[in-house]
């Protein structure tokens, strides 16, 4: 061979080279239809049913914006709308600081105790929301042991409802913030010291910057939450409107199905809002972490180590005093005349009246959630991530995937009922099964598990799947010899999270169960209107018991998955 | 050797490959022959497009246009699946929760052969890349080097026609490095497979390379012998970029004469066709440059100040201010043993000359 000098040849323009595809690339391209298709019936189109129906009247004609103009005339519907903001304000401006502080004693003192510290605060998760609300009745009701605290005010009204959804936020907002501080650099720190900063200026200067995403994040979270709660406002909200119990009386109260169509519009503009505010945070956040980051690691200081301490214990304490007022009432007589140790509102209140089996759909429902959730969640991010061809169809994905976190449960809720139960629907005999509450929890809850997969998988070689095509083995079955295995922790933790929350989910569910498929948070809600208090913290109690087992369940897996089967993941001593 | 009598019918043959990210031109009409047996460095900056032609040549990217043959087939659509190489990657990318033996038997079991067929052929190419005791561990387990041994074996297990390598040594440190890139040259002659590695170092290039096929902003620059590549560079990137070079700016006086401010040097081959006037470059590499005794014979000599010293063990870059043209220094490679024997310091006056042999007019 001689040297030859790439001459530039003459250019023939030939036909754009269309690649052959494999037979096992249709299949994954097949696959992803599937989930494609799977997003666009279950969640775009019911989501469009909601929007085309909010424009028009009972009888299906068409009316335009009327039906919106009539809602804003109607002073006490306007009135919720102005409560809805206030309280969902008042919850986001107080559990911002609240977890804040929790998370900045977790992360920038030498606190004892963290990690139980931490599992007390995440508690609130595994409960349903209605839980607080009973118990804060409970506290400060009627009958309350503190009802004096409140000064004559009544707990029913916007007071039980802000301080009930405190309780139940407060873990969302306290993980969100917690990534955020720890995500910080060390050796700005250190910087900022040796350049003999006042750590006063390097809170101000470091620690709130660098949290300052995570803060906006974490605030918008809250806030679409509050917004969106049902539960709460259901159970202690008293005769205070506030959006999503508009919607639910319109619904269920009035059947006016087109107004309930109108409200959740209404609530979807703040909650869209918070949405993309949060997503662009998020965004930003992820850019301004580099990998080279080194962990901050606090100093002790004694007096503020013990008035951290003591800040969280007092927090703990309170949230502990919710479940435990929740899961005392469940096993005494009647509170608070007779405190006396007793199962009858299991026994009595919950089998004997016929309710229990509520539960066993409730785990049931879990169970299939969970299982099918994670199946199709995680295949899904994989056949996204790591498979090729079809680009359109894949932002099409990306794109539906983000959608249901920025979508109330009520809301997709009700476009379910326009979707599925239109007459024209082949779908129609899901309506009122089983199956229709599995799937729509997989849909209400698809944005975290997916984002959480589509992280595991990033986390792998890209080029396993190249190395794989080079050595002729097709996709699936690297998928489950390697894929599978090496995301194990993280397709545990999707299961976990799609169980607890189809335990305690009540708002995307509320319309669409039928007296066969009744779940045990909404005979909680039941239960309450029936004045039966003490069966309903005994639900809740079940619930919470539930979601605690699986949670350690999925703790010892984890260890044991990790000291076994993945030994691989410790380097040998060489 | 298998090249020549290949000659003729080259193993892997690319034409008119293009390929265009968005507005921005990866690869404009590469061109490019592979002989049987060989072993093919691209190489060139980050962004040059030579990463791209690798992904192309294994399916992983699609070409916008040109074909690809190899052994006399026409690859140019064909899934990655149904073409024939293995490949190693910067990052090793062994799958961690396996066993190093299955690691390298992961395309075997695929070919359904027989179970004491794999264990021999595994226990053969593990000892062809001396970890023969490593098949029960983990790749967490192994160095870096370790385990691109592994990923080698891995890629070399099912016998493929072409082994390309993407960069498979920029993850190791500099001894690991040196030991393994002799390695895999040894290996690649023995097993005689046609080879195609992308890197970025030219020392690796030039080191382990039959051809060198250096590329720039998705062009092939030049395509020769690492002797060539270094000796006779085609273009004036590919100068710069492999090895250390001055660049003398000068204007040709015709009849193979340039002037750089008060000098006149004589040289370089095709001057004296360059019209009197024009503004050229000539190139000179720091090793050709020579002092003191033997700078009597030569026509293009000197007077030099030496202006620094820079220290690299073995030899040292001397930088020279040569009299007549102070604002262009010189730099000149000198070895420590000479330095030490002349006694060169800052402000040392030196004799140089400029080779006329040496020198090369590119532009």
């Amino acid at each position: 061979m001689t040297t030859a000098v790439a001459a530039p040849r003459p250019s023939v323009v030939s036909a754009p080279v269309r690649p052959r595809a494999h037979w096992q690339d249709r299949i994954a391209q097949g696959l992803l239809l599937g989930v494609c298709a799977f997003l666009i019936v279950f969640l775009l189109a019911p989501l469009a049913m909601l929007l085309v129906k909010s424009l028009q009247d009972r009888d299906g004609v068409f009316v335009g914006l009327r039906q919106f103009q009539e809602y804003f005339q109607t002073p006490a519907l306007r009135q919720s709308i102005v409560h809805t903001l206030a309280v969902a304000g008042t919850v986001t401006a107080v559990t911002i600081p609240l977890a804040f502080t929790f998370a900045y004693a977790l992360t920038r003192s030498c606190t004892p105790l963290k990690g139980t510290l931490r599992v007390i605060a995440l508690t609130p998760i595994l409960a349903p929301s209605l839980l607080p609300a009973i118990s804060f009745i409970q506290w400060f009701g009627t009958q309350g042991l503190l009802k004096w605290m409140l000064g004559g005010a009544s707990v029913y009204g916007p007071i039980g409802i802000i301080i009930s959804s405190i309780y139940a936020v407060f873990p969302h907002a306290l993980m969100i913030i917690l990534t955020a501080l720890l995500l910080s650099d060390g050796r700005l720190y250190e910087a900022a010291e040796s350049l003999g900063t006042p750590t006063l200026r390097k809170f101000f200067t470091i620690t709130l910057p660098g949290a300052k995403y995570g803060l906006i994040s974490a605030a918008m979270v809250v806030f679409s939450y509050t917004v969106s709660e049902f539960g709460i406002p259901k159970v202690i909200g008293g005769n205070f409107n506030v959006l999503a119990l508009d919607i639910f009386k319109q619904v269920i109260g009035q059947q006016n199905f087109n107004k309930g169509a109108v409200v959740s519009i209404v609530l979807l503009v703040p909650v869209l809002f918070a949405f993309v505010v949060d997503w662009v945070m998020q965004g930003r956040q992820q850019a301004q972490f580099s990998s080279r980051a080194v962990a901050y690691a606090p100093k002790p200081r004694r007096w503020f180590d013990a008035s951290m301490f003591a800040y969280c214990l007092f927090i703990c304490a309170l949230l502990l005093a919710v479940l435990g007022m929740a899961v005392y009432t469940s096993f005494i007589k009647l509170w608070p005349y007779n405190k006396s140790f007793s199962f009858a509102h299991y026994t009595f209140g919950l089998v004997d009246a016929g309710v229990i089996s509520s539960f066993f759909n409730s785990l049931r429902m879990a169970i299939l959630t969970a299982v099918l959730g994670t199946m199709l969640i995680f295949g899904g991010a994989y056949l996204l991530e790591k498979t090729r061809g079809v680009r359109g169809l894949r932002a099409l994905i990306r794109m539906l995937a983000a959608i249901p976190m920025g979508v109330p449960g009520m809301v997709l809720g009700l476009g379910y009922i326009f979707f599925f139960n239109h007459p024209d629907n082949p779908l129609n005999g899901l309506y009122h099964g089983m199956t229709i509450l599995v799937v729509v929890t997989i849909v209400h809850y698809y944005t975290s598990s997916h984002l959480t997969a589509v992280t595991a998988l990033k986390a792998l070689d890209n080029e396993f799947e190249a190395v794989s095509a080079s050595l002729k083995v097709p996709f699936y079955k690297t998928f489950f010899r390697v894929t599978v295995p090496v995301c194990l922790p993280a397709i545990l933790d999707i299961g976990r999270y799609l169980f607890v929350n189809a335990m305690t989910t009540i708002s995307a569910v509320v319309f669409l169960y039928s007296p066969d498929t009744q779940l045990a948070s909404l005979t909680i809600l039941t239960l309450d209107d029936a004045g039966e208090i003490g069966a309903a913290a005994a639900m809740a109690t079940l619930i919470v018991a539930a979601s605690t087992t699986v949670c350690v369940l999925y703790a010892i897996v984890t260890r044991l998955l990790l000291a076994r089967t993945q030994a691989w993941r410790r380097p040998l001593a060489l | 050797m298998p090249e020549s009598a290949a000659s003729n019918e080259p193993y892997l043959k690319l034409e008119g490959i293009r390929k265009t990210f968005g507005s921005f031109s990866a690869l404009k009409d590469v061109a490019l022959a592979v002989a049987n047996g060989e072993l093919i460095t691209f190489l060139g900056p980050s962004g040059c497009g030579k990463t791209t032609l690798l992904r192309i040549i294994a399916g992983l990217e699609t070409q916008d246009s040109g074909t690809i043959i190899q052994g006399k087939r026409n690859i140019s659509r064909l899934p990655a699946m149904k073409r024939d190489y293995g490949i190693v990657f910067q990052s090793y990318a062994l799958f961690p929760n396996l066993t190093i033996f299955d690691n390298v038997s992961y395309g075997l079991v695929n070919r359904r052969k027989g179970r004491a067929e794999i264990r021999r052929r595994v226990a053969e190419l593990l000892t062809l890349v001396g970890l023969a005791d490593a098949g029960g561990k983990y790749p967490g387990q192994l160095s870096g080097g370790q385990q691109q041994r592994i990923a080698l074996a891995r890629a070399l297990a099912t016998a493929p026609g072409l082994l390309l390598l993407d960069e498979p040594l920029s993850a190791l440190d500099a001894l690991e490095r040196l030991r393994l890139r002799g390695e895999i040259r040894a290996l690649q002659q023995r097993l005689g497979v046609t080879t195609i590695m992308v890197t970025h170092d030219q020392e690796e290039a030039l080191s382990m390379a039959d051809r060198v096929v250096v590329m720039n902003h998705g062009v092939i620059e030049q395509i020769g012998t690492p002797q060539q590549i270094y000796r006779e560079p085609a273009s004036a990137f590919v100068a710069d970029f492999v090895g250390k070079v001055n660049v003398i700016s000068a204007v040709a006086e015709g009849g193979g004469r340039f002037r750089v401010g008060g000098l006149v040097l004589t040289g370089a081959a095709g001057a004296a066709a360059v019209t009197p006037g024009t503004r050229v470059r000539l190139y000179l590499r720091p090793e050709d440059v020579v002092i003191n005794g033997a700078v009597a014979a030569n026509a293009n000599a000197a007077a030099a100040t030496v202006t620094k010293v820079e220290f690299l063990g073995a030899f040292c870059h001397v930088t020279v201010q040569v009299a007549g043209a102070e604002d262009q220094p010189l730099l000149i490679n000198i070895s420590r043993h000479s330095i030490d024997r002349m006694n060169l310091v800052e402000g040392s006056p030196l004799q140089v000359g400029l080779p006329a042999d040496c020198m090369r007019l590119l532009r």
